[in-house]
C-alpha cells in the first residue's frame, strides 16, 4: 500500500502510543504481584541456605512464609556502626534500590568484588531456635567474571564456621562460571571457615581441588574452567566479610550483641 | 490455501514449521530440557503469534508499506513483552528458568513469517487460524522433544518420577547426553525423518555439488 510520508509518520506515532500504553499497563498492573514473587523468591533462599529447605525442594506459598516466619528473624543492620536499626521493616526494605539511591548510601572504598556502592542499611536473617541464635545470615555481592553474583551467606552461631553459600542470581557462563549455583559445588562450603584465628577473612576458593573440611578449612575447591568466578567469589566474601561490610556488625555479635543475647531482643516491640 | 480448515491443519505435519521448513530450531534447543519450560514457551509462542497476527491481519489496508517490518515488529514485541511480565508475575519460578528466551521470542523467525508471508494478505479470522496452527504444530515438536528429553535425561515427566534413577535408589541410569542442547539436534532430525518417511513428497530434490551451476538447472532453490 502506497501512502506519504506525512500518513507514515503519524502512523508509526499512533502504533508506538498504543503499543506502548498496553505494555506499560500490564507493567504496572503485575508489578506487585511479580514483587510479591521476588520477595518469595528471596525468602525460599533465605530458607535454602539456612539448610530450613532442602535444595531443590518445591513448596507452596503459604509453607515457604510459614517456615520463614518461625525459623528465621530479618533484621535491619547499619553496616558502618554494626548496630540494630529498629525504624526500618526488613522485610520491605529494598537492599540494591538503597545502594543505588545517594541519599541512603555512599560510594564503596575501591575493592576487587568491585562494588560500587554501599547501601546505609543492610537485611541480615538470625536463625533462631527455641530463642537461641544457630546461625546468622549476611547478603553478599560482588562481580563475576560478566555479572554480579547475589547471594546469601549463612554462618553458624559461633559467626565463624560456614553453614553455607548460595547465589539466587547470575549472568556467569552456563557450565563454567554458572556452577557457583552447582548443589554439588555448594554442599562443600559447609563446615569451613571464613575466618581464621585473627577473626580477618580467610576463606579462598583455591586453583583446583581443595581437601576435605577438617584438613583445609580455610579452602574450597575451584570451579574448572573459571578462575575469574571463583576469584570474584572469594573477593566478595572477603568484602563482605571485611570492615565495609559486616565486619563491625560481627565484631558485635561475637561480644555478646547483634541479637546473640536474648535481652536485646526485647527492645523490638512494633 | 484458503480453507479454514486446511489453513489450521496443515501446520501440523504436512507444513510443520520447525520440521518442514526449519525456524524456530534456536528456542526449541533452548527451552526443551523439561517438559513444563517446554509447555510455558509453546503458550507464549501461541499468545503472540495469534495476537500479532491477527494485529498485522486487521491493520493490513493501513500499513504503509515502507514500514510495515517495522510495524510488525513492534506490534510482535508489545505482546512479547506483556507475555513476559504475565509469566513473572504468575509462573515466576518458570519465568526464572525460561530467563531471555521469552524475549528471543521476537527474533522467533516463525512470528514474523507468518505475518509476513499470511497475515498481511489475508483476512483476520484466516490469519488468526494459521497463526493457532503453527503455534501448534511448534508446541507438537517442543513438547515431543522435551518429552524424550526429560524422561531419558532426567527420568521425570513434569517433575514427577517416571523412570526411577539410580541416584535416588532405583534402576534407571540417566541418559546425560539427553539434557545437552545436541539431543534436541538429533531429536529435531529423528522427528523430520519420521515425517518423511510418511510423507514422502517433503524430501527435498537431491542435489549433487555443481547442480547449481549447470545450464538447464530446474530444481528447487528453497
Amino acid at each position: 500500500m502506497e501512502h506519504d510520508a506525512r500518513y507514515t509518520v503519524a502512523f508509526t506515532a499512533l502504533l508506538c502510543v498504543v503499543c506502548s500504553a498496553l505494555v506499560s499497563a500490564v507493567a504496572v498492573g503485575l508489578r506487585e504481584r511479580q514483587e510479591e514473587n521476588r520477595q518469595l523468591d528471596r525468602m525460599k533462599n533465605v530458607l535454602a541456605v539456612s539448610g530450613l529447605v532442602e535444595p531443590g525442594e518445591r513448596q507452596e506459598r503459604a509453607e515457604i512464609q510459614r517456615r520463614f516466619a518461625e525459623g528465621l528473624e530479618p533484621r535491619v543492620v547499619n553496616l558502618a556502626t554494626g548496630a540494630f536499626v529498629e525504624d526500618v521493616d526488613p522485610l520491605a526494605y529494598d537492599q540494591r534500590k538503597a545502594a543505588a539511591d545517594p541519599d541512603t548510601s555512599r560510594p564503596a572504598p575501591k575493592n576487587p568484588a568491585r562494588v560500587r556502592r554501599l547501601p546505609e542499611h543492610a537485611v541480615i536473617y538470625l536463625l533462631r531456635r527455641e530463642g537461641r541464635v544457630e546461625g546468622i545470615i549476611l547478603p553478599v555481592e560482588g562481580m563475576g567474571l560478566w555479572s554480579t553474583l547475589y547471594g546469601f551467606l549463612a554462618l553458624e552461631a559461633d559467626a565463624r564456621t560456614i553453614r553455607g553459600l548460595t547465589f539466587y542470581e547470575h549472568g556467569e557462563t552456563a557450565g563454567l562460571g554458572g556452577e557457583v549455583d552447582n548443589p554439588r559445588w555448594k554442599a562443600l562450603w559447609a563446615g569451613r571457615l571464613a575466618f581464621g584465628d585473627d577473626w580477618r577473612p580467610r576463606i579462598t576458593v583455591e586453583k583446583g581441588r581443595a581437601g576435605t573440611a577438617e584438613a583445609d578449612p580455610y579452602g574450597v575447591d575451584g570451579l574448572s574452567g573459571a578462575t575469574l568466578t571463583s576469584n570474584g567469589v572469594t573477593h566478595l566474601l572477603h568484602f563482605w566479610l571485611g570492615d565495609h561490610g559486616f565486619g563491625p556488625y560481627l565484631a558485635a555479635y561475637r561480644q555478646g550483641g547483634g541479637g546473640q543475647a536474648p535481652g536485646s531482643e526485647r527492645r523490638r516491640d512494633r | 490455501m484458503s480453507k479454514p480448515r486446511e489453513v489450521l491443519l496443515d501446520p501440523l505435519i504436512d507444513n510443520n514449521p520447525i520440521g518442514l521448513q526449519v525456524l524456530g530450531i534456536c528456542s526449541a534447543l533452548a527451552v526443551t530440557t523439561k517438559l513444563e519450560t517446554a509447555v510455558v514457551m509453546s503458550v507464549a509462542v501461541l499468545f503472540v503469534l495469534a495476537g500479532s497476527c491477527t494485529a498485522v491481519s486487521l491493520l493490513r489496508h493501513h500499513i504503509p508499506s515502507s514500514v510495515r517490518i517495522v510495524t510488525q515488529l513492534t506490534i510482535i514485541a508489545s505482546l512479547v513483552m506483556i507475555a513476559d511480565q504475565v509469566l513473572r508475575a504468575y509462573v515466576y519460578e518458570i519465568s526464572l528458568q525460561l530467563s531471555v528466551f521469552v524475549g528471543l521470542i521476537i527474533t522467533n523467525c516463525i512470528i514474523m513469517g507468518r505475518c509476513e508471508a499470511f497475515a498481511m494478505q489475508n483476512r483476520p479470522w484466516l490469519s488468526f487460524l494459521d497463526a493457532v496452527g503453527n503455534a501448534a504444530g511448534y508446541a507438537l515438536v517442543l513438547i515431543l522433544v522435551a518429552a524424550f528429553r526429560e524422561l531419558f535425561g532426567t527420568g521425570k515427566l513434569l517433575n514427577m518420577t517416571v523412570l526411577p534413577t539410580v541416584s535416588e535408589g532405583g534402576w534407571y541410569v540417566p541418559n546425560g547426553l539427553m539434557v545437552l542442547a545436541p539431543a534436541a539436534f538429533i531429536l529435531i532430525g529423528c522427528f523430520i525423518w519420521v515425517v518423511r518417511i510418511l510423507r514422502p513428497e517433503q524430501v527435498e530434490e537431491e542435489l549433487h555439488v555443481g547442480a547449481l551451476l549447470e545450464p538447464g538447472y530446474e530444481g528447487d532453490l528453497r
